[in-house]
């Protein structure tokens, strides 16, 4: 091995980079938690742990300032594994460290692994409602509904960052075109008035209402409400422009074409489930006397359509629904019976126990040997007094 | 003398403590005391009276302390006997803590208008109270990380004055001369008046003035309903869901056909207590007892015990035995170690078992574990790191842990005593931390951890001041200290990261997700990178001595940031115990921190201690 590749080799392998890695690491998570202030939990997740490089934007152009979660994370990884394989010996007196960095090893596989596997959704339902979706928290679609069939309903939905690009949508499924005529991130509903000027709709509720561009929200409870003025173009012509936008006063709006009913609404990104789920019974305990939360619980009926299963689950703080790859726990609620329950897909949900078990034994068993051997000096020491 | 010097230091601190555990005695002829001891139902749980008048002190003026206009002072339970069933007395009492100029102009007071320059009277506030209502409602709807300091004075003292209020309508209506009289004469009247009442509601003929007085009554019971919170008067079945405010109770006069007797009781003792009657108030209060007893004894044998833990104030004894602990300790290394180091060891012994002792009737008072928020969490870390430090002194005897526990001890119940003055430390929990095998495992090792990583932090700082300032710093007393704080520092890895993994497995268990980039998630994620850089660089041979010392000085200041720093960016789950004047003191804080790692690199020339080794 020549000299040059040696010295690379020691570097990467060399306990002062790890001493470094770990620095950068907490400088990071340092940075990341003060920046949740103005951006919120999800913004920061990407920005400083889910990437390479952490950017920052000075006017129009963006610059690296810092490395990111994977980069740190990845060296740390690379380090750790290289420090094994080079120079590490295992013997039984550093059997605990040896344990400890396998762990550690796992853990940081795994959050990569939760990172890229890990999915949010909400579900909200209110007393005897049933779903067989979650929504996503962070985003939307515009669903185009072919509704002509009374037995089903036949959906394309464009997920926004699609609409976000602004470039003309055509899909197999839809007999027209899908031009973007205006896109909002985050938009407010009022009424039109002589205020607001001429509308961009040509139809449909946008005629009334108009969507007006807001400032984005990165706080925790606040989340952005898309808004999008949608021409449909089929090839004789236009059929109109619709104004569509996430908001909870919006429904659907009805069209027909070509024979066909159809339907166009921008709502919360849907994940179909092959169950089903129906709100039994909210409750919402308070201390006595008090506004104080004691215990919120959704009492729910759990259905498949195949009828394999039919049965009740109670889902409250600290004890989660877990089924089907999924977890249920509740989130929040609004008013008195409707309840918020969060769902997370996470495959790889194990992973850390193992890590954790792994360094923690890992931990004791190498305290318990330096203790050891500390209190035998101690014991020589005495002995020769 | 020197020889008996230590058993004297001994026997001194336990003839401090037991004159604490004594019962205390009443201030006069009236039994202020069972009074204080009687329970109510309050944010949830059942309490006495003391601590109510306690914590509400504690929240209007920082201190339990009040004195009357006539320089006479007088117990908390008094001055809350005062307040509900005298009020007017109790309204020219100066209680009301403010140090806002602007909020003092408001009110057009000058500093000196106010006892201490800074503690006015209600009476002295009361012309200005529209003014001052109309100021809390342009502050409420600014969220409260943005508010002006002036905001946040406003809002402060406009919610101090609602609660000043509930315990003025908690058990008598506060305008009436005389309520027992009003309520016996409504009783007497009581079967005509329900019987007009009906009458006029069934369009016939009757007695306008029997309705008038029930009326009357009925609005005022109204009043009283809507102006308290406090429920003190218990249910007639032993059920502890029962109790009703005293205003709520009396409404219901008018459905049970006479007036709850419990009510009738409290309008008794504030005739007696009005009037200057001790023998009734005394006798009348045996009598209320007895009839509790027959319904809520367990509850009545708790919060007997609670007042009783209130008087006996073990972490204020406790925090004076500390500081005593470390200054013989301090002087031990110039005189007389071995005698005086032996009575420090004692002291922080004595002072760290009442600690004990006193976190342990927390935890029976609250039935939870010993960390339930940050108040305790001050306690709690406190009572690790000097169990560390005492554990350290037994092996080495070289007075350090002493000193270390003295100022870790004394600190952490002063910012304890700073958390108690937002109300009564005993909450309850909110659902999402109702589980005590988490807050038993997760939230005690996470808190074992913030202790270690201090007291590692202290020894350093030890380390660095003996060693510039004093020629104290022998060899063999460096490497000694080198040593604990290595030690320590691997305690406080094991502790910080088995918690942190801990809290991952409560987050997974409970929202579906390990780890969530939570600002306190993150705080803890750092105490236990800073430890592993810590024993990396010390491996690395990156670090020697003064190395080791000066990054453990570091871990007092991502300490802070984690245990108390997080709280105050206001966003995430953990984001309870929001404090003001806390920013400053942190800041504070980790300035000297850094200050002293500077003086930590200082060129060894510069070193006392060692300059006299060369």
């Amino acid at each position: 091995m020549n000299d040059a590749l040696r010295q690379f080799r020691d570097f990467f392998v060399s306990l002062k980079l790890t001493v470094v890695l770990l620095v950068l690491g907490m400088l990071l998570v340092f940075a990341a938690t003060l920046d949740q202030v103005n951006l919120g939990i999800w913004a920061v997740q990407e920005k400083y742990f889910r990437s390479f490089l952490v950017m920052w934007r000075a006017g129009d152009i963006t610059v690296p300032v810092f490395p990111g979660g994977y980069l740190v994370g990845g060296l740390l990884l690379f380090n750790l594994v290289g420090a094994h394989i080079d120079r590490f010996k295992f013997s039984l007196r550093k059997s605990g460290i040896f344990l400890t960095h396998i762990g550690l090893i796992m853990l940081l596989v795994g959050e990569l692994l939760t990172g890229l596997w890990q999915q949010d959704y909400n579900l909200r339902l209110t007393e005897g409602e049933t779903k067989n979706y979650a929504e996503s928290y962070r985003f939307n679609e515009v669903a185009i509904t072919d509704t002509t069939d009374p037995k089903f309903d036949d959906v394309v939905a464009l997920p926004e960052s699609v609409i976000a690009r602004g470039e003309t949508i055509q899909h197999a499924k839809l007999p027209f075109k899908v031009v973007i005529k205006a896109y909002y991130p985050n938009a407010a509903l009022m009424m039109r008035g002589a205020d607001t000027g001429p509308s961009l709709a040509t139809t449909g509720i946008g005629q009334r209402i108009a969507a007006a561009p807001q400032p984005m929200t990165y706080k925790a409870d606040e989340r952005n409400n898309p808004a999008a003025y949608l021409e449909l173009v089929a090839p004789e012509g236009t059929i109109g422009t619709w104004m569509t936008a996430v908001s909870s006063e919006m429904v659907p709006q009805h069209f027909d074409y070509a024979g066909h009913s159809w339907k166009i609404t921008f709502r919360a990104e849907r994940v179909y489930k092959p169950f089903a789920l129906t709100l039994l019974k909210f409750s919402h305990d308070r201390y006595v006397g008090t506004e104080i939360p004691k215990n919120f619980s959704s009492r729910l009926r759990l259905t498949t359509p195949d009828g394999r299963d039919d049965r009740e689950v109670l889902i409250y703080m600290n004890n989660p629904l877990r089924y089907a790859g999924l977890t249920f726990y509740q989130a929040s609620y609004e008013g008195e019976q409707t309840t918020v329950l969060q769902v997370v897909r996470n495959p790889s949900w194990q992973i850390p126990y193992l890590a954790c078990a792994l360094m923690t034994l890992g931990l004791v068993i190498q305290f318990c040997i330096h203790l050891a051997s500390f209190i035998g000096k101690r014991r020589a020491a005495v002995v020769t007094k | 003398m020197k020889k008996y010097l230590s058993l004297l230091v001994l026997l001194g601190a336990l003839a401090f403590v037991a004159m604490t555990l004594l019962p205390a005695k009443n201030p006069g002829a009236y039994d202020v005391n069972a009074f204080g001891r009687l329970p109510v139902l309050a944010n949830g749980r059942i309490k006495p009276f003391d601590t109510i008048a306690r914590s509400s002190l504690l929240q209007f003026q920082g201190r339990q302390s009040v004195t009357r206009p006539d320089g006479h002072r007088i117990t908390p339970s008094e001055w809350l006997l005062d307040v509900t069933f005298h009020s007017d007395l109790a309204n020219e009492y100066q209680t009301f803590e403010i140090t806002h100029p602007d909020l003092l102009a408001l009110f057009g007071l000058a500093a000196e208008d106010g006892a201490g320059g800074k503690r006015f009277s209600f009476s002295q506030l009361g012309p200005k109270l529209n003014e001052l209502e109309r100021q809390a409602r342009l502050a409420e709807p600014v969220e409260s990380a943005q508010r002006t300091t002036f905001q946040r004075a406003v809002l402060q003292l406009y919610e101090n004055l609602i609660h000043y209020q509930r315990l003025r309508n908690a058990l008598v209506a506060p305008n009436r001369e005389d309520f027992l009289g009003d309520l016996i004469k409504m009783q007497d009247k009581l079967p005509a008046g329900i019987a007009a009442v009906h009458a006029k509601q069934a369009g016939q003929k009757f007695d306008e003035a029997a309705v008038a007085s029930m009326t009357e009554m009925g609005e005022q019971f109204m009043v009283m309903s809507e102006s308290t919170n406090l429920l003190v008067i218990p249910a007639d079945n032993g059920e502890v869901t029962g109790w009703k405010t005293t205003g709520n109770a009396l409404l219901e006069t008018f459905q049970r056909g006479n007036v709850p007797p419990d009510a009738l009781a409290y309008a008794g003792l504030a005739r007696a207590w009005r009037l200057g009657q001790p023998d009734k108030f005394n006798e009348l209060l045996r009598l209320f007892r007895a009839s509790l007893a027959t319904r809520y004894s367990p509850q009545l044998a708790k919060s007997d015990a609670e007042a009783r833990f209130n008087s006996i104030a073990p972490f204020y004894s406790s925090m004076t035995l500390y500081a005593f602990a470390f200054f013989l300790a301090v002087i031990s290394w110039l005189v007389w170690p071995d005698t005086l180091g032996r009575s420090a060891f004692w002291l922080t012994l004595i002072a760290w078992v009442l600690a004990t002792a006193g976190i342990a009737a927390r935890m029976w008072l609250e039935g939870r574990p010993p960390v339930t928020n940050l108040y305790s969490s001050a306690l709690f870390v406190g009572w690790v790191a000097v169990a560390f430090c005492l554990g350290l002194e037994y092996f080495y005897r070289n007075a350090v842990g002493s000193v270390a526990a003295g100022v870790i001890g004394f600190a952490t119940l002063i910012i304890g005593h700073y958390l108690s003055l937002s109300g009564d430390t005993l909450e309850m929990m909110r659902a999402v931390l109702d589980s005590n095998f988490w807050l038993a495992t997760h939230v005690v090792t996470v808190t074992a951890g913030y202790g270690a990583t201090a007291v590692a932090g202290f020894l350093a700082l030890i380390y660095v001041f003996r060693g510039l300032f004093t020629r104290s710093l022998d060899k063999a007393t460096a490497d000694a200290l080198a040593r604990m704080v290595y030690g320590i520092i691997c305690f406080a890895t094991l502790f910080s990261f088995v918690g942190t993994v801990l809290g991952g497995i409560w987050a997974d268990q409970s929202w579906g997700r390990f780890w969530g980039w939570d600002p306190k998630e993150n705080g803890a994620l750092i105490i236990v990178l800073w430890n592993a850089i810590i024993l990396h660089a010390r491996w690395g041979g990156m670090i020697k001595q003064r190395g080791l010392m000066s990054l453990a000085i570091f871990g007092n200041v991502v300490t802070a940031w984690s245990w108390f720093g997080v709280n105050m960016l206001g966003v995430g789950l953990h984001s309870y115990g929001f404090t003001e004047s806390a920013f400053f003191w942190l800041v504070l804080f980790v300035t000297s921190q850094l200050v002293a790692i500077a003086i930590a690199n200082l060129p060894l020339a510069k070193w006392r201690s060692f300059q006299a080794n060369a």
